[in-house]
């Protein structure tokens, strides 16, 4: 069931979208992502319109939601509403472009919203200042109130989508290791919370050492490693009712770096025995689980290609740690890292052409990215310690841990165009970032 | 003192306190045993004698150090393991659990696996030197719990390791 419903807006501008194309004049708005480096397109948003008293202690937060959310991509710049001439009072009234058009703003968002009861209202319509003419139709969405800021990050990803083409990633969540304590015996939970850093959620209570927590493809479901039992071990949570389970076990052993496949029915993950590392899948059903590598090697890090038919994985089977990828049935694995240093945690692209890594060389690591048959490595940071990507549901941005010399580790973003290091916010000492889907 | 005459001293002292059997249960910091809050505790003893953990840990060294991304044991690390099975053959009652650890400069993940193959190496060594396989189990943290914590090549060096705890 989705909390949030939406609908068209049925107004006075709503026609405007079936105006004849050749009447919009010029060219229209639109961002492209894949370009070098871009002048950020400058916006405005005003604070959306509270059309009643209950709405007043919504509307301003949801126009800050959704211009923190734009803002960040690097895309759009927004023009501060104290440097705003035209005023938004009415969200029906028509807009005065030649206001927006003084200030540079190429476009405009504008809202208004409503509340009644326990009920939200959110409605907003973006438009091309330049030629004055609405882009796609104005959308109103309702929902709880305690959902606002996901109604928000709604109107973001459409805003998005509209000027870049792609679908958006703002309504998704992170799940993470919330860190503490001191270094060399440090607390570490598994944490959730919205991909802008708000609303954060502790999933694990810290007595028990987690790590590399994993969404399931429908976001309900997480992966983690715990050594709640002294070793560690793979568990599944629910995340609505929290509930755990351990899956994989076998005495003995040690069982990590679990990720789900693409159906949500089968996880890989890797099991260590007597020194060697190999790859395992488990059918969560059946409970039936197969070998699929089986070396003295380190092979570990396993994540499904977006088809479910390829695993890439890392693998010192050379003699130091490299990519490979292999049939998701097992079978041959054909290495792709072809550059110097040592690469690991490849995390395959949800669009299924490229593959994110960690690559350490000459002192310094790397996230970078490479096109599945190795070709076209990029990289796209440098630092101390970069480690662990995690892809947007859009594959735009990859999200990593740092660590910089003798400090605590953070979450950053960047887009995969190298532009855009960004830290992002979290209560403390963070890391083992994993992306969830766009939500339902 | 280098660390052959620090094993020959050890040797001698092991074989002067054969006819011991080992203690710790009646230290200052009581029986071992899982205490309120999964808190267990384990009496460690006057590292001087050679029959108590505190003399296996600091005096035999529980510890054995690796190079950047090896399992490898250094001859150090061979005279230390050697020791220690010495000591462990002498008092069969002690169960044994090999840590594995690896420094801060490499992925989570194969840090893991890269101390599961340490704590293994170690594993195989001692049940060479004829320890009973039974009374050891392993258990990798990767780079979760350094020993020692800064951002330089002595830190990563001391946390390349295998550490041999026993308990009784």
């Amino acid at each position: 069931m989705t909390p949030i419903s939406r609908r068209p807006v049925l107004g006075l501008l709503a026609g405007l979208a079936f105006a004849p194309r050749i009447a919009l004049a010029q060219t229209p708005l639109r961002i492209e992502i894949n370009e070098g480096v871009i002048e950020p397109v400058p916006y405005a948003i005003p604070d959306f319109v509270a059309e009643n008293a209950a709405a007043g202690q919504y509307s301003a937060g949801i126009s800050r939601v959704i211009a923190n959310n734009l803002t960040g991509t690097g895309l759009l710049r927004e023009i501060p509403t104290s440097a705003h001439i035209g005023r938004i009072t009415s969200f029906d009234s028509p807009v005065q472009f030649s206001d927006w058009r003084a200030i540079n703003s190429r476009a405009l968002i504008t809202g208004a919203v409503r509340v009644s009861g326990a009920q939200i209202a959110v409605k907003f319509r973006l438009f091309d200042v330049a030629s004055g003419t609405q882009l796609g139709d104005g959308l109103q969405l309702d929902g709880r109130t305690d959902a606002w800021r996901r109604m928000a990050h709604r109107v973001s990803d459409q805003v998005y989508s509209r000027l870049t083409g792609e679908t958006g990633y703002f309504d998704s969540r992170v799940v993470f290791i919330a860190e503490s304590g001191p270094r060399d015996a440090r607390r570490k939970q598994v944490a959730m919370m919205d991909q802008d850093g708000d609303n954060t959620q502790y999933l694990t209570d810290g007595t028990a050492l987690t790590f590399a927590p994993r969404f399931s493809p429908s976001g309900d479901r997480i992966l983690f490693t715990s050594y709640e039992s002294g070793f560690p071990r793979i568990y599944l949570m629910d995340v609505a009712s929290r509930r755990r389970q351990v899956i994989g076990d076998q005495p003995g052993t040690m069982t990590f770096a679990p990720r789900f496949s693409p159906d949500g029915g089968s996880v890989v993950y890797s099991l260590s025995i007597n020194g060697a590392t190999d790859i395992f899948v488990l059918n969560l059903s059946s409970g039936q689980r197969w070998q699929l590598t089986n070396s003295n090697a380190i092979d570990t890090a396993p994540c499904f290609s977006p088809d479910g038919t390829r695993l890439v994985f890392e693998s010192d089977r050379s003699g130091t740690s490299q990519l490979y990828i292999m049939p998701a049935t097992g079978g041959d694995a054909t290495r792709i890292s072809q550059g110097q240093g040592r690469y690991s945690t490849p995390v395959w692209s949800p669009r299924g052409d490229l593959v994110a890594f960690t690559k350490s060389h000459n002192g310094q690591f790397h996230i970078g990215v490479m096109g599945v048959n190795g070709a076209n490595e990029r990289l796209l940071t440098a630092s101390f310690l970069d480690e662990g990507p995690t892809w947007s549901p859009n594959g735009r941005v990859i999200m990593f841990t740092r660590e910089t010399a003798g400090a605590d580790p953070s979450l950053m973003s960047v887009d995969i165009t190298g532009r855009n290091l960004r830290r992002v916010p979290t209560p403390g000492p963070a890391s083992d970032p994993a992306w969830s889907p766009l939500l339902p | 003192m280098n660390l052959l005459t620090k094993a020959a001293i050890v040797a001698v002292t092991l074989a002067l306190a054969a006819c011991n059997n080992p203690r710790g249960g009646d230290g200052e910091y009581g029986q071992y045993g899982a205490g309120a809050g999964g808190i267990s505790s384990t009496a460690l003893g006057d590292p001087n004698d050679p029959t108590s953990i505190a003399y296996f840990n600091t005096t035999i060294g529980d510890t054995v150090n690796f190079t950047v991304d090896s399992s490898d044991l250094t001859d150090q690390g061979q005279i230390i393991l050697r020791t220690q099975a010495v000591w462990l053959n002498r008092y069969p009652a002690m169960a044994i659990l090999i840590e594995g650890h690896a420094d801060e400069r490499g992925t989570r993940e194969y840090n893991v696996a890269l101390g599961a193959r340490r704590a293994a190496r170690v594993q195989q060594f001692l049940i060479a030197e004829g320890v009973s396989a039974g009374r050891i189990r392993t258990v990798s943290y990767g780079k979760e719990r350094p020993v020692e914590v800064c951002a330089e090549q002595r830190c990563w060096d001391a946390n390349r390791r295998a550490v041999t705890a026993v308990s009784n």
